[in-house]
């Protein structure tokens, strides 16, 4: 972390707002990165994430506020000349040039001189470890192949700010779990300012340091992952974010009754009537004859299993059991639900 | 069998003499002044024409790819070019006389206007008139084959060569242009060979002295002057068929090379 601090650049985008017609992308946008920190951008196609990314690349003009980095004003400042590095969503690599001179273009751009283009590509091609397809055309490569190259180009300039638009979107599943590894290790090792834009939330979760949750052009939420999983500050991102059964609750002073149980409740609850939003971890399920719930579905999953249990009232809920619990569990059974003291958000 | 047949037809003929008997003198004829003087007017009308269709139909081409996608000016271009490109024959050649022949209406007008006399010593209807003539056949279908190679460029190939610090000179020296080259020489080659065997525009237009291979060949088979020169006609044409067969092999050596790194 130290080195990062020492090579990373502050981010900060403020108050932006990109409007097209009477549709605003971006609605009153603020988001500042730290030093070195990989922030990654979520939320669901349309709401803004893309087009907060393309504003601090220079792609788009926001239509008010401002982009900083390092304390510079980049607002006006051309794409050509604010020294970002870019990972896009569809294979972007120049089919016409081998893979080291695609990592090289940068620095040909920058006017270094043949041999320390060549040095410097080969050893981002190291790092992303395709130092062996140094000569292979792009189509000769896979696309987790051709993202790691991108990779590589986008960080051989030193950029002050590594820009990531869903690169591992186009991938398949096992790919992008590698890839995402990677892009976090390499991330770790240059320690540049990062911000990755996904849909994906597992990718958002397991690659940041801090991710931003949008909805409708504005930030709803900015924090660590495990925060913002366990305390989601507004329905949206309690919603968005995870699994939530919504629940009958009642708040007072401070507590929530759900199911029986007394809960503690996040800042940003409703009072009085409303539904708790709970984690189907935070749910348990015990065979009961007397209990007022009937198990509808077991779902295997691996080491864990999803139960899913109808209410007298018809509304379903969803835990997440160990599997040695869940398989003794039959569609049918009667079943005790019970919720775990773990503070919820309450909405109305 | 339509392509194989007259194409042996053509080559057989061409080494045979009025009575069928195997002959190598057909192919004198090729050297004589007329013939060489032909074949050098269709090169030059060819490559001239596929030059100027390249360059204009290219730029076009451009403007064209460069308008919204559901524009309807876009459409319109692109459905017009479509219908230009294959414009070429009498009606065209009628077309131009009406507009710029001694008595056409833009000769009268300009006369009329300006006091200048647009047609001239009859350029339109020599090597000139025919380059000017062809361009409005080769210019659309230039447009029409090149327009796929502009929406061809990604968008993200712009973004990423500027992202990583170039200018826009410099992405189109480095990035659009030497991937536009293969199918920019590949339709000038197409256009040089669409020009080389037009026909019908030339035979209405030029009735008199025959400036190009196939006008060269029609006096050949047609005359009533020069008798027993229709197997000459064959060699002519065997000659076009070696220039065409030139060209092909220089495209698909083209192509060649862009496969090594076109999917």
């Amino acid at each position: 972390m130290t080195d990062q601090t020492s090579r990373g650049l502050a981010v900060a985008l403020s108050d932006l707002t990109r409007a097209y017609g009477t549709v605003k992308a971006l609605d009153g946008f603020t988001l500042d990165l730290a030093p070195g920190e990989l922030v990654a951008l979520l939320g669901p196609s349309g709401c803004g994430k893309t087009t907060a990314l393309r504003i601090l690349a220079g792609l788009d003009r926001a239509t008010s506020g401002t982009v900083s980095v390092g304390g510079k004003d980049l607002t006006r400042v051309p794409a050509s000349k604010r020294d970002m590095g870019m990972v896009f969503q569809a294979y972007s690599l120049f089919p016409h040039m081998t893979v080291i001179d695609n990592v090289a273009f940068g620095l040909k751009m920058r006017g270094r001189d043949g041999a320390t283009r060549r040095g410097r590509a080969g050893d981002m091609l190291e790092l992303v470890g395709l130092g062996e397809h140094a000569d292979r055309y792009a189509h000769q490569l896979s696309g987790g192949q051709q993202q790691r190259v991108a990779l590589a180009r986008a960080l051989a300039i030193e950029p002050s700010v590594l820009l990531l638009d869903e690169p591992l979107s186009a991938l398949d599943a096992k790919v992008r779990v590698q890839l995402r590894d990677e892009i976090r290790r390499v991330q770790i090792e240059v320690g540049t300012t990062t911000l990755f834009v996904t849909h994906d939330q597992e990718e958002a979760l397991a690659v940041a340091d801090r991710v931003g949750v949008m909805n409708a052009g504005r930030l709803e939420q900015l924090a660590p992952p495990a925060e913002l999983y366990s305390a989601p500050a507004s329905r949206f991102v309690g919603e968005f974010v995870g699994l939530s059964n919504r629940l009958p609750a009642h708040v007072s002073d401070g507590v929530a009754a759900v199911l029986g149980r007394q809960v503690p409740v996040l800042p940003g609850s409703t009072s009085g009537a409303g539904h708790a939003l709970v984690r189907p971890e935070s749910v348990s399920v015990v065979a009961d004859a007397a209990g007022t719930a009937t198990v509808a579905t077991v779902m295997f999953l691996g080491p864990l299993s999803r139960v899913t249990s109808t209410l007298a009232d018809g509304t379903d809920v969803v835990a997440q059991l160990a599997s040695s619990d869940a398989l003794r569990l039959r569609p049918g059974d009667a079943v005790r639900l019970e919720v775990d003291p773990v503070p919820v958000l309450v909405v109305a | 069998m339509f392509l194989v047949v007259p194409t042996l037809t053509v080559v057989l003929g061409a080494f045979q003499d009025e009575d069928g008997a195997l002959t190598l003198g057909n192919l004198d004829a090729l050297t004589s002044e007329a013939a060489v003087s032909a074949l050098k007017g269709s090169l030059i009308l060819s490559a001239t024409t596929a030059l100027i269709g390249a360059v204009v139909g290219g730029l076009l081409a451009y403007f064209i790819v460069s308008m919204p996608p559901h524009s309807l000016l876009r459409r319109t271009t692109l459905a017009i070019s479509g219908v230009l490109a294959q414009f070429g024959g009498v009606v065209l050649a009628f077309a131009w006389i009406a507009t710029i022949g001694p008595v056409g209406i833009l000769t009268q007008l300009v006369s009329d206007l300006f006091g200048a006399d647009l047609y001239g010593s009859g350029w339109l209807f020599g090597l000139p008139g025919l380059v000017v003539v062809y361009c409005y056949f080769q210019i659309p279908l230039m447009v029409i084959v090149f327009a796929p190679a502009f929406e061809g460029l990604r968008p993200q190939w712009r973004e990423a060569a500027v992202n990583l610090g170039a200018s826009t000179w410099s992405y189109w020296r480095h990035v659009a242009l030497p991937l536009l080259a293969p199918a920019f020489l590949g339709a000038v080659l197409l256009l040089f060979a669409n020009a080389f065997a037009a026909y019908a525009t030339a035979a209405v237009l030029v009735s008199q002295g025959q400036p190009i291979v196939p006008l060269l060949i029609r006096q050949a088979i047609t005359s009533e002057v020069l008798l027993g020169q229709a197997n000459v006609g064959f060699a002519l044409a065997l000659e076009m068929i070696v220039v065409v067969t030139l060209v092909m092999v220089a495209y698909s050596l083209l192509l060649r090379r862009t496969s090594r790194w076109m999917r």
